[in-house]
Order: structure tokens, then sequence, then C-alpha cells
């Protein structure tokens, strides 16, 4: 009996440590997780903002001041001790983030979840993140590596924080996922510099085009999917010169599409993706000085993709938002200059078909085999064994689709051409812009940007603004990589790049604004070939029209313009719509709706219904009108908003209005109209049931995901803003002004910004979310930037970072 | 009487100091220790190491988080289930923490009687 008793509660002992101790499925192990000494009871803080902390690997003092807003004012001795501070400071209050997102871009994130994760792994891995990154470390060895030894102080910082860290400090989804944090190294600012290409430029549609070719053919394709709209409102203004330029187009080879079916395509960033910016001259300002805005929409999340410094040297002084794992500021300002980003339209990536001989260890090219090259990607899985995946590489680039990966076709395969694979220098740039003084600092400091492709705005205080698309651009035959191409044939490579000197640029120009929000860069007289998918077409033309609408403009103005919801696309089709359809058949309920969306003014506010009801009617009308693109056995894809706006309205009759379903009938644009309101009517019914009314807040219910998959715990809902995709405020469920910027160029520039998020990655923490509400209702903050180390008034906290002594 | 009052403070006192250096386990250590160097009759055996352990869990949660206006433990009770409401999550942290600890009292007990009875 002893024995028996003695051997029970043994064993119930050891069940309930094993049971507290270990991460049983999703749920965290409880003992470690809860326990008030060490679990996320000790992350129950704000951060601390006082004090000294000796780091090793400074060689001098660092001074740190915090404002209201936990925006820390760095003041260092020399660049390599700015850089150790950055690095310190972003892991001290963004370090799981910080991690996890580079875990993100290398495809580790297996490693953290197991088996599920292992085709995002897998696809991030055939994508070749991490053998780009590699190259671009490669590339820094060689040509520059002052930059590199800026990443390597950058990491040696946050190092410096990581090593002082107990495993009580960890940040709370360490102790959720139950998994510690790794040293930092260069080659991690290298994959979260290919992260932002992926994100920002790495979408394209090459694959769903080929399939879409063969499926409807030359002249419907190009009525689908033109190179130009009917009106275009570029980026670099019309009437811009190009005669300087004088290296011609590669000319066109007599090139064949291959016209495979592409069934399954790898994933894409979010089409949401885009960016405004614009600066009007001094001319052009109230006050005189010109004035910049950025706002990257971008996905809301928790801890937010950006965080806010001022970052100072004895030779420079720069303020703005920094991404974590990146040097320097990326949108921001200094004494003389401002600058933001957006996306460049451009394609940058195309793909080859390869084959390959019998045992694949050679392709054909030029009539000849060359030899394939083997990238073994070594996954870690948790809790599992590694899984070994074999990507190929040509001369092209890696073999992203074989018979291993979503293809079943035993002897070829589908490679990438990335530029993002070249290596490069892209983080120099953002050392460069944060010291620039001037006009010709700014487009030196760009000539070291190779991707992704970004639209540079420029203000400086001595009056100039500009906006450069910069980027290494191959110089394209007419319509090269629109589709899949044979890779077998040279005249397919790209055969040369665009000197950089030609890319599309203006400097004040005549009519005293620059502006970009992901339009067309330029119009048909760009003597190079030019193709994107998803053109902006319609906040670009609600900005320029606001600048062209009065003489001067004030901040005032600037903030009105990334508040602005004018819904440009419906204010396009709703009158025709409402105007050409046959209401006879409406009931009272439908009238109601009618009578709503009559009444709107095409402003996305929040009290509004006619957002609502325009979603969910244009939405309906999408995908009965491209019906046909439907089909399950391949990947296809429809056309953009503007293009679909544009057929409704002039091509009413046209073969592609028919509903395939409903045989021995032929509808029209007009048909579509009416069956699609009366599909809408019922949704909108259904949400006013369930929820009590479909106003725009409401039925948006825009949200900040925490990255962990979004979850609820961490995350904020139903924030109440307006705006959409295609709207200047472009705010959708779950994409927005992920910071907006204002600068007005006074001596220093005085600055306005925010984002939907807080300085603190801590959920723990009032700073980890304490903007949304501001951000939301329109409100900036007034950045403080300090032209010293001096102490002000606006200083809430002091924090100083010592050299550590050696002994 | 006396000696359910000892044990009870003893287990706290050791918990928090073996706390400082070890796991979450340490809970378990104290009571393991206390349940053989004071050892209880019935059902003290449990309950004294398991009310012990969820005061100072609970006491110690309580003002790490009130201090913080239970910003965190809001967000971590919605995590787990328990409604968002911190209190409830400050009790549940003390019941596991008491319930390692009673657990493993009963098993010391068991020792102590096996080892007297040799």
């Amino acid at each position: 009996m002893k024995y028996i008793k003695l051997l029970t509660s043994f064993i119930f002992s050891v069940g309930i440590f094993y049971v507290l101790n270990t991460k049983l499925s999703e749920a965290p192990p409880l003992g470690k997780f809860l326990n008030p000494s060490s679990g996320i009871w000790q992350n129950e803080t704000d951060e601390s903002i006082t004090g000294e902390i000796s780091i090793t690997g400074l060689t001098d003092k660092v001074i740190v001041h915090y404002d209201e807003y936990m925006i820390p004012h760095v003041f260092a001795q020399n660049e390599q001790d700015l850089y150790k501070a950055q690095g310190y400071l972003t892991a001290k209050h963004r370090l799981w983030q910080l991690e996890f997102q580079t875990y993100a871009a290398a495809g580790r994130l297996s490693e953290i979840f197991g088996e599920r994760a292992l085709n995002y792994d897998r696809t991030e891995r055939r994508r070749g993140m991490g053998y780009g990154a590699e190259q671009a470390i490669a590339y820094m060895k060689k040509y520059d590596p002052e930059t590199l030894s800026f990443i390597q102080d950058y990491a040696d910082g946050v190092n410096a924080y990581i090593d002082q860290l107990n495993p009580d400090d960890y940040p709370v989804e360490y102790k959720l996922l139950d998994y510690k944090p790794e040293a930092w190294s260069p080659k991690k600012t290298a994959l979260l510099l290919m992260y932002m290409t992926k994100m920002l430029a790495g979408y394209e549609d090459d694959l769903e085009y080929t399939n879409v070719l063969r499926l409807v053919g030359k002249e419907n394709f190009d009525l689908l999917f033109p190179d130009f709209f009917d009106i275009t409102d570029p980026v670099i203004p019309k009437d811009t010169d190009w005669s300087f330029i004088d290296v011609p187009q590669t000319k066109l080879p007599d090139s064949q599409v291959v016209l495979d079916t592409i069934s399954v395509t790898i994933e894409k960033p979010h089409p949401d993706n885009g960016s405004n910016n614009w600066a009007v001259s001094g001319e052009k300002s109230v006050t005189g000085n010109p004035i910049l805005a950025n706002d990257p929409h971008l996905s809301l999340n928790l801890p937010s993709i950006w965080f806010v410094m001022q970052l100072s040297s004895p030779n420079h002084n720069v303020f703005g938002a920094t991404i974590p794992g990146a040097l320097g500021v990326i949108s921001g300002f200094n004494q003389h200059i401002a600058w933001g980003e957006t996306n460049a339209t451009r394609d940058v990536i195309d793909w080859y078909k390869i084959e390959f001989n019998d045992n694949r260890t050679q392709y054909k090219y030029d009539n000849q085999w060359k030899e394939v090259s083997i990238r073994v990607e070594d996954i870690k899985i948790k809790g599992q064994e590694n899984y070994k995946d074999s990507v190929l590489y040509t001369h092209h680039g890696p073999v992203v689709y074989d018979k291993n990966f979503k293809s079943e076709n035993q002897k070829s395969g589908y490679a990438m051409r990335w530029i993002a694979h070249d290596g490069g220098n892209n983080q120099k740039t953002f050392i460069q812009l944060n010291k620039a003084k001037n006009y010709n600092d700014y487009v030196s400091a760009l000539q070291y940007w190779n991707a992704p492709a970004q639209n540079f705005v420029f203000a400086s205080t001595e009056g100039d603004i500009a906006l450069w698309i910069q980027g290494k651009f191959a110089n394209k035959w007419e319509g090269q990589g629109k589709f899949l191409m044979d890779g077998s044939e040279p005249e397919n490579d790209w055969q040369s790049y665009i000197p950089q000197k030609f890319n599309a640029h203006t400097k004040n120009p005549d009519r005293g604004f620059v502006s970009s929000a992901n339009q067309h860069p330029v119009d048909e007289n760009y003597p190079y070939y030019i193709f994107n998918d998803g053109y902006e077409t319609y906040r670009n033309r609600v900005i320029n029209e606001f600048f062209n609408s009065k003489d001067k403009f004030s901040v005032q103005d600037f903030k009105d313009l990334h508040n602005n919801n004018l819904n440009l696309k419906a204010k396009e089709l709703v009158p025709y719509m409402l105007q050409h359809m046959d209401t006879s058949s409406l009931s009272t309920e439908e009238k109601e709706i009618y009578r709503e969306i009559q009444a709107w003014s095409f402003n996305n506010d929040i009290d509004e219904v006619g957002p609502s009801i325009w979603r969910q009617w244009y939405g309906k009308l999408y995908s009965m009108l491209w019906d046909e693109f439907e089909a399950q056995d391949m990947a296809l894809t429809s056309p953009y908003t503007y293009q679909t706006i544009y057929l409704l309205k002039n091509h009413g009759n046209h073969e592609f209005m028919d509903i395939v379903e409903t045989k021995g009938k032929t509808e029209t644009a007009k048909d579509l109209f009416l069956l699609a309101f009366k599909k809408a009517c019922q949704s909108l019914k259904e949400i006013k049931e369930q929820e009590g009314n479909y106003t725009w807040s409401n039925y948006k219910g825009t949200y900040a995901g925490h990255l962990l998959q979004g979850l609820p715990a961490f995350s904020r809902f139903d924030i109440p803003i307006g705006g959409d995709r295609n709207i200047v405020n472009a705010t959708s469920e779950d994409h927005g002004p992920s910071w907006r910027m204002i600068v007005e160029m006074t001596s220093p520039p005085t600055a306005l910004g925010i984002y939907p998020g807080g300085q603190s990655g801590n959920p723990g923490s009032q700073y980890y979310d304490n903007f949304i509400n501001d951000w939301a209702a329109g409100k900036y903050y007034s950045l403080n930037f300090l032209p010293s180390n001096e102490v002000t008034n606006t200083v809430i906290g002091t924090q100083t970072l010592t050299p550590a002594s050696n002994d | 009487m006396t000696k359910n009052i000892i044990n009870f403070i003893v287990t706290i006192l050791l918990a928090a100091l073996l706390s400082l250096f070890l796991p979450w386990w340490s809970v378990m250590t104290a009571a393991l220790t206390t349940s053989i160097c004071i050892p209880l009759k019935k059902v003290a055996v449990f309950f004294v190491p398991f009310f012990s352990i969820l005061i100072f869990w609970a006491t110690y949660c309580f003002m790490l988080s009130s201090a913080n206006d239970f910003t965190l433990a809001k967000k971590i009770s919605q995590l787990l289930q328990l409604g968002g409401n911190p209190y409830i999550l400050i009790l549940f942290t003390g019941i596991l923490g008491g319930l390692a600890a009673g657990v493993i009292a009963v098993f010391g007990k068991q020792i102590v009687i096996f080892s007297r009875s040799k």
C-alpha cells in the first residue's frame, strides 16, 4: 500500500510538472507562462526611460531623451555609436517583432510554429529570400565595407540588449510560444530589406496573365489589361521633356510567348500595399516654405511596422520613421531636407520556362546545355526532423516551380528573375539620405537603390522639390516580361539596364508640386518599355486635382488631403448605374437602399451608408462580370477596377458582360447593374439583421491585428476611421496609412507625424497602441525635433548609454 | 494547528527565496521541502501548501498588475479565454501554483511515511 501511495503521488507530481512546463498544442506552458516571478506578469510594465546602462562596444556616451510619445531622441558622439544605439533601442522596444520579421523573411517560421508553417517557409526559400540576402551581404563586403560595418554596429547594439536579458524579461510573445531570442547578425538586416522588397515590389501576375492570354486571346487581353488606360495622370508630369535620353529601348526580338497552363502560383503581397507622397514648392505654399507629406499604406499591425526615432551624431541630425532591422530613418527629415517613399509600379520580376535534361542537372540555353546549381534549403521544424528542399538555380534565378513544388512537370520548371537577387546596397541610400543637405546629396544617395523600386519625394530648406522613380530597371523590349518567357532563348534575358540617370524624375516642375500614389510612372512618351499590374488611377487624380485647384497650400490643406475620403471610383460609376438601371422591379426595401445610395455624396465617412452599399454593389457586380475567370483548375486574375468600370461604361454589350451560367440568355452591363444591386440588397439586409446597421465604420470594422496571426487579445478592433482602397485616406479593413508625416521646410523643419500603433512592442505597455485613437480621428503629433542634447520641457526621461569598461 | 501555520509561512518564505534563482517550479521545490521538514496531517498536507502558494502567487501578481492598471492581465485573460477579467487570471494563476505545490507536498508526505516505516 505504501508503495502504491508513494508511486501514485510521485506520478501526480511529475504529471503536474509536465503539464505546467510543456507547451501543449496551442496553449503556452502555463507554469512558465503565468508564474509571477518569470512569467508574463513580469511584462506588466512600461519601459524604463531613466538611469544609466553600460553597453559593450560603445566608444562614447550616448544620451537618449524620451518625449511623451515614448519617441527616443538619440545623441551619439559618432556614427558607429549611433547605429549601435539604434540597434539597442530598437531591440529594447521591439525585440520580438524585430526578430520575428526576419524569421518570416528567411522562411524559418516552422522553427516556431512547427509543420503548419512549412509550406510558407518553402515558398519564401524558393523565392530566394535567403539567397538574395546573401547576395546583398556579398556585394557590400566587396564594394562597401563601410556600410557593412555600420550594419555590424547595429547588430552589436541589438546583441548587447539580448545579452543582458534574463528569461524573465523576454517579450510576452516568446513566453507564449516558448522560445527565446537568438543573436542578431548583418544577414538579418539584409533579410529584412528583402522582406520589404517582397512586400512592396513583389507583386506581379505574369503567370496568371499567361493563362488569361491563352484563355481569351490577344485582342481581348489587350482590352482587359492595357499598357495604358484611356486616361493617365502619371507620377512624372506628362509634359516632361525626355530628349536628354540617348540610350534606346531594347529592340523587339521575334519572341514567342510560352502558352503553358499554370495551375497554382505562390502567395503574393497584399494588393492594398501602396502609398501617397507629395510636396509643394515655396511659391505654392502659404508660408513660402515647401511642404512635404508621405503616408505609406501597409498592413495595419501591432506592433506597428514603424518605430519613430531622432538620430543625431555630430555630423547630422535626422528624425522620422525607422523600420526595426534597418539602419537610419526611412521616411523623415533632417535640418536640410525631407523625403518619403511610395511604391513605384514597375515590373521587376519575370518568369522563364526552364527545360531540364533527364536527371535535372542541366538546362537548355542557347541550343546548348548549361549546368544547374543546387541550393539545399535546410528547414528546421519544431518537434520534427528537418525538411530539406533542393532548389535548382539557373542563370535567370531560382526555379521556384518544379516537380517538387506546385508543378507536376518532371522535366521543366519556372525560374524567377528578380532584381532583388542581384545584390546591392540599398541600406546605403538611407544612411546617405539621413545626412543629405540638398538636392545633389539626395540624387547621389538614390543611385545605390536597386529594389524595391520607389518614388522618392524630396523637399529642401533651399526651396527645391523633386521626385525620382528609383530602382534598377531592366531595359526591356516592348512587352518583355508581361508573360512567361522561354528561358532557353538568350533574347528573352534582360539585355541591359536603364542607365540610372535616365530613370524618370522631375525637379521643380512648373506646376509647383510633385506627387505619387502608385499610378503610372510616366506617360507613353517615356522612351522605355513600362508595364506593371495594378496601376492606381484614383488617389493620384484626387491628389493632383486638389493641387491644381488653388494657388497656395497650407499644412492644414495637407492634413485635409491625408484624411480625404472621396470615393472617386464610386463617383465615376454610381451615377451611370443609377441612370441606366431598370428600377421597375425593385421591392420597397430595395427602393429604400436605392434612395440611400442616390443621396450619397461619395465620401467614405464613418457614418455614411453609401460606402457600404457601394462595396456590396460593386463587389457583386465585379464577380458577375468576371465570372469567366473563375475556372478552378488554373491560376487566373481579373482586370483592375479602372478598366472594369471603363468597360462597363463603354463596352456594355461586350461578350464578357454575359453571365456564363445562364444559358440561352445574354446579359449586358445594364442587366448586371440590376442583378448585382438586388444581390447587394439581400446581403445588406442580412448585415442589418445581424449587426443592427451597415454604416461604413460598422461595415468595414478596421482593425490592427497583432503580427502573430492577428491574435485577438493583442489586436485592436473596430477602429472608427473612414476611407478605403483607392481613396486618398486608403484605410481598408486591415490596410491603411501606416505612417502619416507632414514636414514644412522651415529652418530647421517643423514636422507632424502619427501612426496607428505605439512605440512599445509590449502589449502590457500603455505605449503599445496609444496613437490609434488620434490616428483614426485624423490628428497628428508635433514631432519634437531637438536641436541638441539639451533637456527641454518636452523630455519626460533621459537614459544614458555608457561604454562598458573592459574589466 | 501551529504546525500548519509554521508550514504555511515557511512555504511562502522559501518559495519567495527560491524564485529568485529557480524557474516557476521553485514553488514545487519549496512545498516538497516543507512537506518533509514540517510534516502535516490529513487534508492539511495538501491544502496548507496549496493556499500558501495560491496566496503568494496571487498577491505577487496583484502587486505587479495593479501597478500597471492590469493592462496586460486583461489581455492575457482574454487570450486564455477567461473573459478578459484580470482578477480571474490572478486567481487562476494562484490556483495553478497552489495545485503544483499541494500535489508535490502529498508526495513529500508519502516519502516521510515511507522512510519512517522502514
